[in-house]
C-alpha cells in the first residue's frame, strides 16, 4: 500500500510550527489571566445566556404546569425529554473517549483538544443528567430513586433499567468530573503562578491544591491520572449500553432488540465527535490557535466519525432486517410506520444526515475543509438527535392494539428546553473558556518538547 | 291551615286601619307603605291576605308563629356545631347506603339504585327488580349523580332574568291562579316535556277538570308518532310494543335500534345477550338481521346487517312482508338469495318466535308492515305483546299546534315545563317570534337554558336526585322517585310548580306524589315500594289482540328516486339526546359507541360518499334541506349506507353552559323539519373548503390482520370449540419466581358476543373511579383519562364491515410488563393478584405505560383537580377513591374499593369472600352481563366457569404477559352455517 504510505506522510502534523513552553503559556493563560478574547465572544455568551434565561423559564414553567406541558400522551409517554437525555449522553462520549481512551492507547494528538473535549463531556452530562428529571411527572421526588434509607420505606426497585440507568449516569458523571479535574491541577497551578491579581492568585491557588510540580507530584499524578483513565474506559461503553438497556429491556417493538448496546454506543461517539468538530472548529479559529489544534486533529475526528457512523448504518440496515427476518408483524409493522408512517419524514432526514452526509466524510477534501467538516458535523448533530427521538417515539405510535396507536407532537415547552439546554451548555462553555485553560497547557507544552527534541 | 287563610282576592292595603278595627303594629295603624312592602317581600304570599284583615282565631295563631318564629331567628347567629355523638339512624361513617329510585330516560324511567355517603349520592347503579334496568344502567344514568353537582346548575328563581324568591314566585303563581279561576283557563297552557309521570298525570287533570278552558301541549323532540299512527289505524287506539327477545328465535330489525334506543333497551340487552350467550357446542343462538338506515348498536350485533338509505325502509319493509306471505303460503320455507330471502325464510320457520320490529323513527307504514308480519307469524301476543302506553296523556297537540294557537292569540300565557323549544323547536316552526308574542312565558328547568332566558319568570327544576316524584317504566312499571338529598339550590319539581299554580301555598311533592298513591299503597305498602324501587303489579298487562284486527300491510309506497337527492337521517345523540345533557362533561367526553367521537359531532357519511366529494375527515360540509343550510364536518362511517348523511341532534347549543361551550358541535336542529323530523329526503351537499377539528379517542380502525378480537360463526365453534386458542401455545417461562395466591386471585372475563358496544362500562368506570375528564384540548393530545375503553374495530369491506367491540381494562398480568420496569415499586403485585398502582409512590417516569402493551394505563399530565378550592363537583367523588394529582400514573384497579370492602365484611363475618359478591363497575351497570368477576382459585366461581369455556383466550398472550382479564371468542350466527345451506365457508 504505496498510497498509503504516501498518505500517512501527507498527514498533517499534530503541531504546526516551532513553540517553545513561554509562548505556549503565554498564549493559552493570557485567555485566562488577561481576558485576551476575540469581539464576539461577549455578544455570543449574551446570546448562549438568552437562551439560559429560556431554559429557566422553561423548567418554572413546566414545574408549574406539569408534564403535559410537553406534548406527550399515551401511547407515546416518552417524548423528548428522553431523546435529548439520550443525545446529550451521547456527546458526552467523546470527550470520555479522547482523555481517556486515547490516553491509554497513547495517542498523542489528543493532547490539545482533550481538555475541551472533557469539558463538554462534564457539561454534556450536567445536561444530560437534567432531562430524566425534567421527565417525570413529579420531579421535586427524583431522589426517591436513590437507595435512600427514609422514613417512606422506600427503596428502587432494582429490576428496572431506570434505576441502573441513574447509577450509571451518577457514576459516569463522578468519574468525568474526577477525571477532568485531575487534568486541570497542573495548568491550575500555571495559572496561579502567573496570575497577577490578588483574586486569580487565590482561586487558582486554593483550585491548584498546591500542586508544586515537583517530581513526586509528577509520578503521582501520572499514576492517579492513568488510574481514571483506566477507570472512565469501560465507563465509555457502560453507560451508553445501559442507556440503551431502557429500552431493550421493554416489549414495544421497536425498542425490544439486541442490537442496541453496541448501536447506541457507536452512536454515542458518532455523535460526540460530530459535537467535538462543531464546538473545535470555531474555537480554533476564533481564538487563532490552529496550529495548536491542527488538521490533523480535525482529520482524525471525521475519521473516527466514519467509523462509529458505519456503526450505526449498520445498526439501521441490521434493525430493518431483522425486523423483516423475525417474522414478527409487531416488528415490520413498526419498521414499516417508522418508514412511511407519520413520522416517515423525521425517520428520512435521520437517514439522511446521519448515513448520507457520513458519506462525505470519506473524501479528503471535506476532511481537509474545516466549513465543510463543520457543516457535516452539524448535521449529524441533529440527525443523531432525531434519531433518538425516531427511536422513543416510533415503535410506541403503532404498538400491539390497533385502537390505541396514536401519535405525539411537540408543543413549545419540547423546543424551550432543548434549545434552552443547548443555550445552557455553550454558555457553560463560554465560561469554561474565560475560567480556565480550554487548551491543556502542560500537555501542549509537552508535546512541543517532544517535537522539538526529536526535531 | 289553608282552610282558614282568607283566599279572597286581595283589595288594596288599607290607608288608615285605625278605621277597619283592630291593629298589629303602630306601623300598620299608621298605615305604614314600609310595613305593606315588608310583609310583601317577606311573606309575599300572605301579605294581601293579611291586609285584607284577619279574624280572632288567625291572629291569635299568626301571633303565636311568630313568637315562636322570633325565638329561632334569635338563634341563628350563634351558628353552633354539633358533635357526632348520637349520628342519624342507619347512617354509619364510611359506609354507603342505598335507596331505590328511577331516572328519567325520555318519557320513561329506568330503575336505580343510587350510593349514598352521609348523605351525599355518588354513584348510580341499576336496579335488578326494575323490568327496564334488570340491574344495569347505560352510560347517561351514570352521568346523574356529577349533573346533580353542576355548578351551572339553575339556582334560584329568575324574574325577568334576575334573581328572584320562590316565595315571589308563589305570589305570582297565585295572581295567575287567581285570573285562570275568573277566566277558566282561557289563554293559558302548559307545554309538557311529556313524563310518564301518575302523579303529573294527575295534577294535570285536575287543573284541566277546574279549569277546562287550559290548553296542553307536549314537545317531546326525540318522540315520533309512526307507531302510535299505525296501531291507532289497525287496533282503533295507540298502543306500545313490548318485544320479548327472550321468546325470538329470529329477529328482524327494520331499522329499529332496540339495543341502544328507547326506553327497554337495558332490558332488551340483556334478553338478547342471553338468547345468544354459548358456551358449549351444544348452545344455541337466536339471530338478528338488522335494516338500518345509519350504523347503530343493533346492526354491529347483528348476523345479517344490511345498510340502506332510510326512505327505502318502507319498500324494504312491503317486500319483506311479501315474501313472508309467499313462503307462508307455500308452506315450506326455502331459503333464496340476498337479505330478505334469508329473513322472511327465517321468519317463517320460527313462526311466532319470530319477531320483526321497526324503528319508531320510520313512518306508519313500515310499522303497519312490522305488525302485519308478525301477526301473519302469529307472533303477536308470543314475541311481541303491546300494552297501553305508559305516557298516554291527552294533550292539544305538540309545538306546532301551540306556535299556531299563540299566533292566533288563544294562548297568551305559557308554562313550559321541563321542555327547551327554543333550541329543539324544529327549524321551520318560529317559536322564538311566538314566545315573543306571549303576555308572560314561565319556564321551568334545570338550567337557565335557551327558553329560560326568554322567560319572564323561570323556575330552577330540582335534580332527579332532589325530587319526589313517579315515573313508568317501559312497560308500564312505576317506580316511587326518592330524592337523595335535599335540593341543593332553589330548585322545584314539576309538581311543586302544578302545585303553586292550583293554589297551594306550600307546595309539597312528597305529599303530592303520595296523595296520588293514597288508595293504591298503604303505608306499608308505600314503604316497600320505595325499597323496592318499583310499585307492585303495575306493569301494564299485554292488549289482547283480536285476529280480525291483524293490519294489514297497507299499499307499498312510491320507492324514492336515487338521483342525485340525499337523505338525511336525524339521530340523537347517544348520550346529550337532544342537548339536555350537554353540559355534562362526563358525557360529552364518553366516546360515542361506534364513532368514537368526543365533544362534538360531525355529518356521518358513508366512505363511498366521501370518496365522491373528496371529503377529508373534518372538512365542512354544507348541508342544504328546504332552504335551510347548516355546516358541519365530515366524518366518514364504515357501513354507512350510501346516498345518505346522519345528523346528530343535541349538540352546538350556545347557552347550556361553560362545559357545552367547550365543545365543537352543529346543531342539526337547525335543519330539521316539522314534517320530517326523523328522515329527510332531497338534500343537498356542497363542499366547503375549511376542517375542522373533530376529536376521537380511536383513530386506527383496523386490526391489521392480528389476533385481537378473534370470532367464529357458531357452526365453525361447534366444529372446533377451542377455535380461539393459538397455534403454538402461548409461551409460559419466567425468569422470576411465580406468585403463590393462598387466598383469592381475582379475575375477569369479558364476552364479546354478549358486549354490544353500549359504554355503560366506561360511564360506570368513570363515575366510580372519581376519573377526571380532561377537555377537548387534552382529548386532541391523545390524553383522555378512561380507565376503561372499548375498542371498536371493523373488518371487511368498509361499506359492509363487521363490527367487533372489544372493552380493554387492565389486564392484571400474572408477569405484568409494568412491573418490573417502575423504578420505584409504584405499580406492585397484590397478595390476591391484582396489579396496585401506588399514587403516592409514583413519581411519574410514565415506563409502566410505555411497556403496557395493552396502553391501558393513564397519566395525569397536567393537574385535573382542584385540591384547594374543590367545586361543587367534587361532591360526587366517591370517598373510597383517591383522587389522583398530576404526575401520577393511575389505570384499572378492578375497583380494588369494591373489594376491600367485600374482604373486611367476610373478615367481621369470620367467612370466605362468597362468589358474586366483588362486582366490579364495569361488571354492575353492563346491560348484556358480559363481564364476569370472580376468584379464580374458587372453582365453582362463575368466573373460574366462563375461564373454562373453550372459546375463552388472552389478549396477546404471545408476549407471556398471562393476562387475569381474558376474552370469550365472538360468536356470531349467520345463516348459511347451521347446515341448512353450508358454503364451506367456515373451514
Amino acid at each position: 500500500m504505496a498510497d498509503a504510505a504516501a498518505t500517512r506522510a501527507a498527514r498533517p502534523p499534530v503541531l504546526r510550527g516551532r513553540h517553545d513552553r513561554d509562548e505556549i503559556t503565554g498564549r493559552i493563560g493570557s485567555i485566562v489571566l488577561r481576558g485576551r478574547l476575540p469581539r464576539l465572544f461577549w455578544p455570543a455568551f449574551f446570546v448562549a445566556f438568552l437562551f439560559v434565561l429560556l431554559f429557566f423559564f422553561s423548567i418554572a414553567w413546566l414545574i408549574s404546569v406539569g408534564v403535559g406541558a410537553y406534548g406527550i400522551n399515551i401511547p407515546v409517554a416518552w417524548g423528548t425529554m428522553i431523546s435529548n437525555f439520550v443525545w446529550w449522553i451521547g456527546i458526552g462520549h467523546a470527550g470520555t473517549l479522547i482523555s481517556a481512551v486515547l490516553l491509554l492507547l497513547r495517542q498523542p494528538w489528543r493532547a490539545s483538544i482533550n481538555r475541551f473535549a472533557e469539558a463538554m463531556t462534564l457539561f454534556a452530562v450536567a445536561m444530560a443528567g437534567l432531562f430524566p428529571i425534567l421527565h417525570l411527572g413529579r420531579p421535586w421526588f427524583f431522589y426517591w430513586l436513590l437507595p435512600l434509607p427514609n422514613t417512606h420505606m422506600h427503596w428502587p426497585q432494582w429490576r428496572s433499567p431506570l434505576v441502573w440507568d441513574f447509577t450509571a449516569i451518577a457514576t459516569y458523571a463522578t468519574v468525568s468530573l474526577l477525571f477532568w479535574y485531575m487534568g486541570l491541577i497542573p495548568d491550575l497551578a500555571i495559572l496561579r503562578d502567573r496570575a497577577r491579581t490578588r483574586a486569580g492568585q487565590l482561586f487558582y491557588g486554593i483550585l491548584a491544591l498546591g500542586w508544586r510540580g515537583s517530581a513526586f507530584h509528577w509520578a503521582r499524578f501520572d499514576r492517579t491520572y492513568y488510574l481514571l483513565a483506566a477507570l472512565a474506559t469501560p465507563l465509555v461503553v457502560s453507560v451508553h449500553s445501559i442507556v440503551s438497556l431502557d429500552f431493550t429491556f421493554a416489549l414495544i417493538p421497536g425498542y425490544h432488540s439486541t442490537i442496541f448496546p453496541p448501536y447506541f454506543v457507536a452512536g454515542a461517539l458518532y455523535s460526540g465527535f460530530a459535537m467535538v468538530l462543531t464546538i473545535a472548529i470555531p474555537l480554533r479559529r476564533a481564538f487563532a490557535v490552529e496550529d495548536l489544534i491542527t488538521a490533523r486533529h480535525l482529520d482524525n475526528a471525521a475519521r473516527v466519525m466514519i467509523a462509529a457512523g458505519m456503526v450505526v448504518a449498520y445498526g439501521y440496515l441490521s434493525e430493518a432486517f431483522f425486523a423483516w427476518y423475525s417474522g414478527d408483524t409487531y416488528e415490520q409493522t413498526t419498521m414499516w410506520r417508522r418508514a412511511f408512517g407519520p413520522y416517515a419524514p423525521l425517520f428520512w432526514v435521520m437517514l439522511a444526515c446521519n448515513v448520507g452526509v457520513l458519506q462525505a466524510l470519506w473524501l479528503r477534501r471535506v476532511r481537509f475543509s474545516p466549513l465543510a467538516l463543520w457543516i457535516a458535523a452539524v448535521l449529524i448533530n441533529l440527525g443523531m438527535w432525531l434519531e433518538r427521538y425516531v427511536i422513543v417515539v416510533s415503535g410506541l405510535a403503532n404498538d400491539f392494539l390497533p385502537s390505541s396507536w396514536g401519535t405525539q407532537s411537540l408543543a413549545w415547552l419540547d423546543y424551550g428546553i432543548f434549545l434552552g439546554s443547548l443555550g445552557t451548555f455553550f454558555a457553560l462553555v463560554f465560561l469554561f473558556i474565560r475560567i480556565l485553560p480550554a487548551i491543556t497547557i502542560f500537555e501542549v507544552e509537552e508535546l512541543a518538547d517532544e517535537k522539538a527534541g526529536r526535531a | 291551615m289553608s282552610a282558614t287563610v282568607d283566599d279572597r282576592t286581595p283589595a288594596a292595603p288599607p290607608r288608615s286601619a285605625f278605621a277597619r278595627g283592630p291593629w298589629r303594629s303602630l306601623d300598620e295603624l299608621a298605615g305604614s307603605e314600609e310595613l305593606r312592602r315588608f310583609v310583601e317581600t317577606e311573606f309575599p304570599a300572605f301579605h294581601r291576605r293579611l291586609a285584607a284583615g284577619v279574624d280572632r282565631r288567625t291572629l291569635l295563631k299568626l301571633m303565636g308563629a311568630s313568637l315562636a318564629l322570633g325565638g329561632l331567628a334569635a338563634c341563628t347567629p350563634a351558628q353552633e356545631i354539633v358533635p357526632y355523638v348520637r349520628q342519624p339512624e342507619n347512617v354509619v361513617p364510611g359506609r354507603p347506603l342505598f335507596y331505590a329510585t328511577a331516572l328519567r330516560s325520555g318519557a320513561y324511567g329506568i330503575g336505580a339504585v343510587v350510593e349514598s355517603h352521609e348523605g351525599r349520592p355518588t354513584k348510580v347503579e341499576g336496579n335488578p327488580d326494575h323490568p327496564s334496568s334488570l340491574g344495569a344502567t347505560d352510560a347517561v344514568m351514570q352521568a346523574a349523580v356529577l349533573e346533580l353537582f353542576d355548578p351551572e346548575r339553575s339556582r334560584t328563581p329568575l324574574k325577568a332574568g334576575e334573581p328572584a324568591s320562590w316565595a315571589a314566585f308563589l305570589d305570582h303563581a297565585h295572581a295567575l291562579r287567581d285570573e285562570l279561576e275568573r277566566t277558566r283557563g282561557r289563554g293559558a297552557a302548559i307545554l309538557l316535556d311529556p313524563v310518564a309521570s301518575p302523579t303529573l298525570e294527575r295534577q294535570l287533570v285536575a287543573l284541566r277538570a277546574a279549569w277546562p278552558l287550559l290548553r296542553l301541549y307536549r314537545h317531546d323532540p326525540l318522540a315520533a308518532t309512526g307507531l302510535a299512527e299505525a296501531t291507532q289505524a289497525a287496533f282503533g287506539r295507540a298502543l306500545a310494543p313490548l318485544p320479548r327477545l327472550d321468546r325470538a328465535d329470529a329477529i328482524v330489525s327494520l331499522d329499529a335500534d332496540f339495543l341502544a334506543e328507547g326506553p327497554g333497551r337495558l332490558a332488551h340487552a340483556r334478553v338478547f345477550a342471553d338468547r345468544r350467550r354459548v358456551r358449549g357446542p351444544r348452545d344455541g343462538m337466536s339471530r338478528l338481521y338488522a335494516a338500518e338506515s345509519t350504523p347503530t348498536l343493533t346492526g354491529a350485533a347483528a348476523d345479517h346487517r344490511l345498510a340502506l338509505r332510510p326512505s327505502r325502509v318502507g319498500a324494504l319493509a312491503a317486500e319483506l312482508a311479501a315474501a313472508v306471505e309467499t313462503l307462508t303460503a307455500v308452506g315450506r320455507p326455502e331459503a333464496g338469495e340476498g337479505w330478505i330471502a334469508a329473513a322472511a325464510a327465517d321468519l317463517v320457520a320460527a313462526g311466532p318466535a319470530g319477531l320483526v320490529l321497526a324503528g319508531d323513527h320510520q313512518p306508519a307504514r313500515v310499522h303497519r308492515a312490522a305488525l302485519a308480519i308478525n301477526a301473519r307469524l302469529g307472533a303477536l301476543g308470543r314475541s311481541l305483546a303491546l300494552i297501553e302506553p305508559s305516557d298516554a296523556l291527552a294533550a292539544d297537540g305538540g309545538l306546532d299546534a301551540l306556535v299556531a294557537a299563540i299566533g292566533v292569540g288563544e294562548v297568551t300565557t305559557l308554562l313550559v315545563l321541563g321542555a327547551n323549544p327554543l333550541h329543539t323547536a324544529p327549524a321551520d316552526l318560529d317559536v322564538a317570534a311566538a314566545f315573543g308574542r306571549l303576555r308572560e312565558l314561565v319556564h321551568h328547568g334545570a338550567y337557565v337554558d335557551e327558553t329560560g332566558r326568554r322567560a319572564h319568570w323561570h323556575i330552577p327544576a330540582a335534580h332527579e336526585l332532589e325530587s319526589w316524584s313517579d315515573v313508568r317504566g317501559h312497560d308500564g312499571t312505576a317506580s316511587i322517585v326518592q330524592p337523595l338529598i335535599a335540593p341543593l339550590h332553589q330548585g322545584r319539581t314539576a309538581h311543586e310548580v302544578l302545585a303553586a299554580l292550583a293554589g297551594d301555598v306550600t307546595p309539597d311533592a312528597l305529599a303530592l306524589v303520595r296523595a296520588t298513591w293514597r288508595d293504591a299503597l298503604d303505608d306499608p305498602a308505600w314503604g316497600e315500594a320505595l325499597r323496592a324501587g318499583v310499585v307492585k303489579g303495575t306493569a301494564a298487562a299485554p292488549v289482547d289482540i283480536p285476529a280480525a284486527s291483524v293490519p294489514s300491510v297497507g299499499d307499498g309506497a312510491p320507492a324514492p328516486g336515487e338521483g342525485e337527492d340525499i337523505d338525511i337521517r336525524f339521530v340523537p345523540d347517544p348520550w346529550l339526546r337532544d342537548g339536555r345533557h350537554a353540559n355534562s362533561a362526563l358525557l360529552q367526553e364518553l366516546p360515542r359507541p361506534l364513532t368514537k367521537l368526543v365533544w362534538g359531532n360531525a355529518v356521518l357519511v358513508s366512505p363511498a360518499l366521501a370518496a365522491r366529494l373528496r371529503a377529508e375527515p373534518g372538512q365542512m360540509l354544507e348541508i342544504a334541506l328546504d332552504g335551510r343550510t347548516i355546516e358541519a364536518p365530515v366524518w366518514i362511517a364504515p357501513g354507512h349506507p350510501d346516498g345518505t348523511v346522519t345528523l346528530t341532534l343535541g349538540h352546538g347549543r350556545a347557552e347550556a353552559g361553560a362545559v357545552a361551550r367547550m365543545a365543537a358541535g352543529y346543531d342539526a336542529f337547525r335543519l330539521r323539519g316539522s314534517a320530517a323530523p326523523w328522515i329527510a329526503t332531497g338534500a343537498r351537499l356542497a363542499l366547503r373548503e375549511p376542517v375542522q377539528r373533530v376529536l376521537t379517542t380511536q383513530h386506527h380502525q383496523s386490526m391489521e390482520g392480528r389476533d385481537i378480537v378473534r370470532h367464529a360463526s357458531l357452526a365453525g365453534f361447534r366444529e372446533k370449540p377451542d377455535f380461539a386458542h393459538g397455534s403454538p401455545p402461548a409461551p409460559d417461562d419466567t425468569l422470576y419466581p411465580r406468585w403463590d395466591y393462598p387466598h383469592e386471585a381475582w379475575g375477569m372475563v369479558i364476552d364479546q358476543t354478549a358486549c354490544i358496544g353500549c359504554m355503560a362500562c366506561v360511564s360506570a368506570c368513570q363515575a366510580e373511579n372519581n376519573i377526571p375528564t380532561v377537555g377537548p384540548d387534552e382529548c386532541e393530545r391523545g390524553r383522555e383519562m378512561h380507565w376503561l375503553r372499548v375498542d371498536r374495530y371493523y373488518e371487511g369491506p368498509p361499506d359492509a364491515p363487521d363490527t367487533h367491540f372489544q372493552p380493554v381494562p387492565c389486564m392484571h398480568c400474572e408477569q405484568a410488563p409494568c412491573e418490573v420496569v417502575c423504578p420505584v415499586n409504584a405499580t406492585v403485585h397484590t397478595h390476591d393478584g391484582l396489579n396496585a398502582q401506588v399514587y403516592n409512590r409514583c413519581i411519574g417516569t410514565r415506563y409502566c405505560s410505555q411497556n403496557c402493551p395493552y396502553k391501558v394505563r393513564r397519566f395525569n399530565f397536567v393537574e385535573h383537580q382542584d385540591f384547594d378550592a374543590p367545586g361543587l363537583e367534587a361532591a360526587a367523588n366517591n370517598p373510597n377513591v383517591s383522587v389522583r394529582s398530576r404526575g401520577v400514573m393511575e389505570k384499572c384497579t378492578y375497583c380494588v374499593q369494591r373489594i376491600s370492602a367485600a374482604r373486611i365484611a367476610a373478615q367481621i363475618a369470620n367467612r370466605e369472600i362468597a362468589d358474586g359478591e366483588v362486582v366490579t363497575a364495569c361488571q354492575q351497570s353492563c346491560p348484556a352481563r358480559a363481564i364476569t368477576f370472580g376468584n379464580l382459585n374458587d372453582p365453582a366461581s362463575r368466573v373460574a366457569a366462563e375461564k373454562a369455556a373453550p372459546h375463552n383466550y388472552a389478549l396477546l398472550e404471545e408476549l407471556n404477559t398471562r393476562p387475569r382479564t381474558t376474552y370469550l371468542a365472538r360468536i356470531v350466527n349467520p345463516v348459511g352455517d347451521d347446515g341448512k345451506t353450508e358454503e364451506g365457508g367456515h373451514g
